[in-house]
């Protein structure tokens, strides 16, 4: 196996759904060793959550869990047994990292929290993702992804300005989370690297959203002004937003030079001097309308291409099914065929960056509880009648 | 709740940062890779900005204007200013604790001081498209004979290689080509655009996790490497589950608006108006709401004072409220739309339900969990005044990030980098002036 990044890393994944799962996935996918700790008998709910093959559920077959946990072991455990909670200090010592995301407080419920496991393991990195926080006045309130859309400042800045405002889809807030935590591991891990320290990071949802506003805040801050919704178009620039090609959808964005934008669409109206500069957003209705007519009779592709050789940034609106084929992800290999044992071979999207030196390597996600046997005899040493008594009893 | 310390933080000198010690040569522009060292400047890295006079990335130098909208806004009181270009907020909020020096990487000259710099550095990281660098002489194979231990770390639209490598991007094109565009609409809609930079700013995290693994592993061996990231592969994984459901089950997604595959009720739903007499406010309320269990609907429609429509069969059970959704959406919307929004929350998370206001760019500002962590630091910029800025996006108990300077103003490094840094003499300097290498003023160019 060729050497990776982070492979003279141990993480220990107790976190759940998607935030936590998307930070160690990255650690994971650039070489660390992650021991997912799953709780039996069902293990991380994404197991439960789809998609699956043909809707029918099936906990080694959720699409979303496959995806996020990528190239990490599984183990389960128990920790609100006495014993669990035992057998996770062991791997605690000899862990570089832990990530969880459980709501504040249940780690200290359990026995677990940074003191405890810093006795332990002075150079613990132990990092929690919350919806808001480990303290301060929203700490125990309970939350979602489209909360904390909504209370990071993202979804009152998306959608239409007449119409309620719009979440971005899928889980994003989660995904922000997970990246800010992964970012702040590896901080913290570069400091450890010098001086043998460990430390305890608090990430929250809310926070990671909010500080993503493209500097709506600081223009508040800056002049008392306050961004609505602008619905599909962007709040600064113009012409930049979804329009319709003859036979697709598109971006479309003037690039560096607007001499050259209205000379590609032959258009000379749009090179009058009102036009000219940035502030031509206040006339984007007639903007927009002077492309659009030229936008409509040319095909997308050709527009798509055409539009480099002038510096134009034009892309193409592509929905999922045509990612697959597209010859710069195939030309580049994005996309990788994975194998699992009960999942079968499926598609999964690739890494987002690649490295020279230490190529990132992208593995089948676990079944629940996988390397048991790795882990508690290999690892911990445990026997056999040990392994069968934890078994018994719900603790593994 | 308070905050939490580490109680042996003192064996660290006070001022010792998680990334104390790093240098990173910045010469990204716009947004992806400023946001990138942004989250390394806040960890206490030495982040140097390289700039150009020809195109300084910070929307130009501007004649003295009150331009208003939103891009008048960017400037404080609305005001351009004498140096507009030292007071764009766009810049400023995501350049703090940075610096900045003037160099043009075209001329032999400039390339040259480059070269000096690489020497004495640990990153380099730029996002101009994959020609730029070959065609300053100044690609990754030229800079590691200057420093064989080099991080350097390209963003790019669509890669190094492909056929798409050199085409012009931003990051509103990089959404519509990974796909994300077309699934920020409501259901059944029109592709709408994300409130802010998504794209740049997934970017921007994933490019810095990048740059730190890349460094955890050059400590351990002593080597450098090239990391090639392409925007859109870097936003493609955050579609995961719809990449899933289509190799799964050949199923395209399209776009839900505000629901969820399995939570209902889940959506947003309007409430009364805010009471300080802002338009926005007044016209723009509107409450959160997820759930996703019988339990959390059970407390919903107690928080709601049990009417007898929440009785009925057709809510009963997930798979019926999943059905009938639609009537359900409305009939909360009636209850909701008889709070202000920020009550509406405090009675719905007092009752278990997972709900949040809403927040518009000021009560986001005022926020009070916000505030009480501190996620806000105010700063004071020679140029443009003190004021408020969103702060670090995480808390460390050992070493905590900082906002220990503004954003710098054009060209404010030039003397500690070419002097301290590099040792050249004031004969050497004057001449970088003189042959237009460095400078210490943008030319005036107003940016498409």
């Amino acid at each position: 196996m060729p050497d990776q990044a982070l492979s003279r890393l141990v993480v220990l994944d107790l976190a759940e759904n998607i935030s936590g799962p998307y930070c160690t996935k990255l650690f994971a996918d650039y070489g660390a060793e992650v021991i997912k700790v799953e709780k039996p008998p069902l293990g991380d709910p994404s197991r439960c959550a789809g998609p699956f093959p043909n809707d029918q559920p099936d906990i080694e077959k959720s699409g979303l869990f496959l995806f996020l946990n990528t190239g990490k072991k599984s183990i389960t455990l128990n920790l609100e047994s006495e014993d669990g909670s035992q057998i996770f200090k062991r791997l605690v010592k000899r862990a570089d990292i832990l990530v969880e995301n459980f709501r504040p407080g249940v780690m200290a419920s359990l026995g677990l929290d940074y003191e405890v496991l810093a006795e332990i393991n002075p150079a613990l990195i132990m990092t929690s993702i919350s919806y808001f926080g480990q303290w301060g006045p929203y700490r125990d309130w309970d939350s979602s992804d489209i909360v904390a859309q909504a209370m990071g400042g993202l979804m009152g800045l998306t959608g239409e300005a007449d119409r309620e405002p719009l979440k971005l889809p899928l889980s994003q807030a989660e995904f922000q989370a997970g990246l800010n935590a992964a970012v702040a591991t590896l901080s913290a891990l570069y400091l450890r690297d010098e001086t043998g320290d460990g430390q305890y990071i608090d990430v929250s949802l809310q926070e990671a959203v909010a500080s993503i506003l493209e500097a709506s805040l600081t223009m508040y801050h800056y002049s008392g002004f306050i961004r609505e919704r602008t619905g599909s178009r962007h709040h600064l620039q113009c012409p930049s937003r979804v329009m319709p090609a003859k036979d697709r959808l598109m971006h479309v964005q003037a690039g560096a030079n607007w001499d050259h934008f209205s000379a590609f669409l032959e258009e000379p109206r749009l090179m009058e001097p009102r036009f000219a500069s940035i502030l031509r957003y206040n006339y984007a209705d007639e903007v927009e309308e002077l492309i659009q007519r030229r936008l409509e009779k040319r095909d997308s592709m050709e527009l798509f291409v055409s539009g480099q050789e002038w510096r134009i940034p034009f892309a193409l609106v592509l929905q999922i099914d045509e990612l697959m084929g597209d010859p710069q992800h195939e030309a580049r290999g994005f996309f990788q065929q994975i194998d699992h044992p009960m999942a079968g071979r499926l598609t999964y999207p690739g890494a987002p960056f690649k490295m020279s030196e230490t190529p990132p390597v992208i593995r089948r996600a676990p079944l629940l509880g996988e390397q048991n046997e790795e882990v508690y005899a290999g690892t911990l040493g445990l026997s056999k009648e040990n392994m069968i008594d934890l078994k018994e009893h719900g603790i593994t | 709740m308070t905050k939490k310390q580490d109680s042996r933080s003192a064996v660290l000198p006070k001022s010792k940062q998680a990334l104390s010690g790093l240098r990173v040569i910045d010469l990204s522009q716009i947004l992806a890779g400023p946001y990138a060292t942004k989250l390394l400047a806040d960890m206490g890295a030495e982040i140097i900005r390289v700039e150009c006079a020809a195109r300084s990335g910070r929307g130009g130098a501007l004649p003295r204007m009150k331009p208003g909208g939103a891009f008048g806004a960017s400037f404080p009181e609305g005001d351009t200013g004498k140096r507009s270009y030292n007071r764009f907020a766009y810049y400023n909020e995501v350049n703090r604790n940075k610096y900045a020096i003037a160099l043009d990487l075209a001329k032999p000259l400039g390339a040259d001081v480059f070269r000096k710099l690489v020497r004495i550095s640990d990153v380099v990281i730029e996002n101009f498209t994959p020609r730029v660098m070959k065609n300053f002489g100044l690609d990754y194979s030229v800079l590691r004979e200057a420093n064989p231990q080099l991080i350097m770390i390209s963003l790019s639209g669509y890669g190094q290689d492909g056929p798409y490598r050199n085409y012009v991007t931003y990051g509103e094109g990089i959404e519509a080509m990974a796909g994300l565009s077309k699934l920020t609409a409501y259901a059944s809609g029109e592709p709408l655009k994300p409130g802010v930079a998504y794209a740049d700013a997934t970017t921007g995290l994933h490019a810095a996790f990048a740059i730190l693994a890349a460094l955890h592993y050059r400590r351990f061996t002593g080597k450098g490497q090239y990391i090639d990231l392409a925007m859109r592969e870097a936003v493609t994984p955050i579609l995961g589950e719809a990449i899933m459901d289509y190799t799964i089950n050949q199923r395209v997604a399209t776009p839900t608006g505000n629901r969820h595959s399995t939570m209902a009720p889940h959506g947003c739903y309007r409430a009364r108006g805010g009471g300080t007499g802002k338009k926005n406010e007044e016209d723009d309320a509107w409450i959160a709401i997820a759930i996703s269990s019988d339990e959390e609907w059970r407390a919903l429609c107690h928080a709601m004072g049990d009417p007898p429509w929440t009785r009925e069969d057709k809510f009963a059970s997930l798979s019926n409220r999943m059905l009938n959704r639609d009537e359900l959406d409305l009939l909360i919307g009636q209850w909701t739309a008889g709070y202000d929004h920020i009550e509406l929350m405090n009675i719905l998370q007092t009752s278990g339900v997972k709900a949040g206001a809403v927040l518009n760019i000021e009560e986001l500002s005022h926020n009070p969990n916000l505030n009480e962590r501190g996620f806000f630091r105010e700063l004071s910029h020679p140029e443009a005044g003190t004021h408020r800025y969103p702060g670090v996006s995480w808390q460390m108990s050992r070493t905590p990030g900082r906002l220990r300077l503004p954003a710098p103003c054009f060209g404010e490094h030039n003397r500690y980098v070419f002097s301290e840094l590099l040792g050249m003499s004031d004969d050497e300097i004057s001449r970088l002036g003189a042959e237009g290498v460095s400078a210490s003023e943008p030319l005036p160019y107003l940016e498409a």
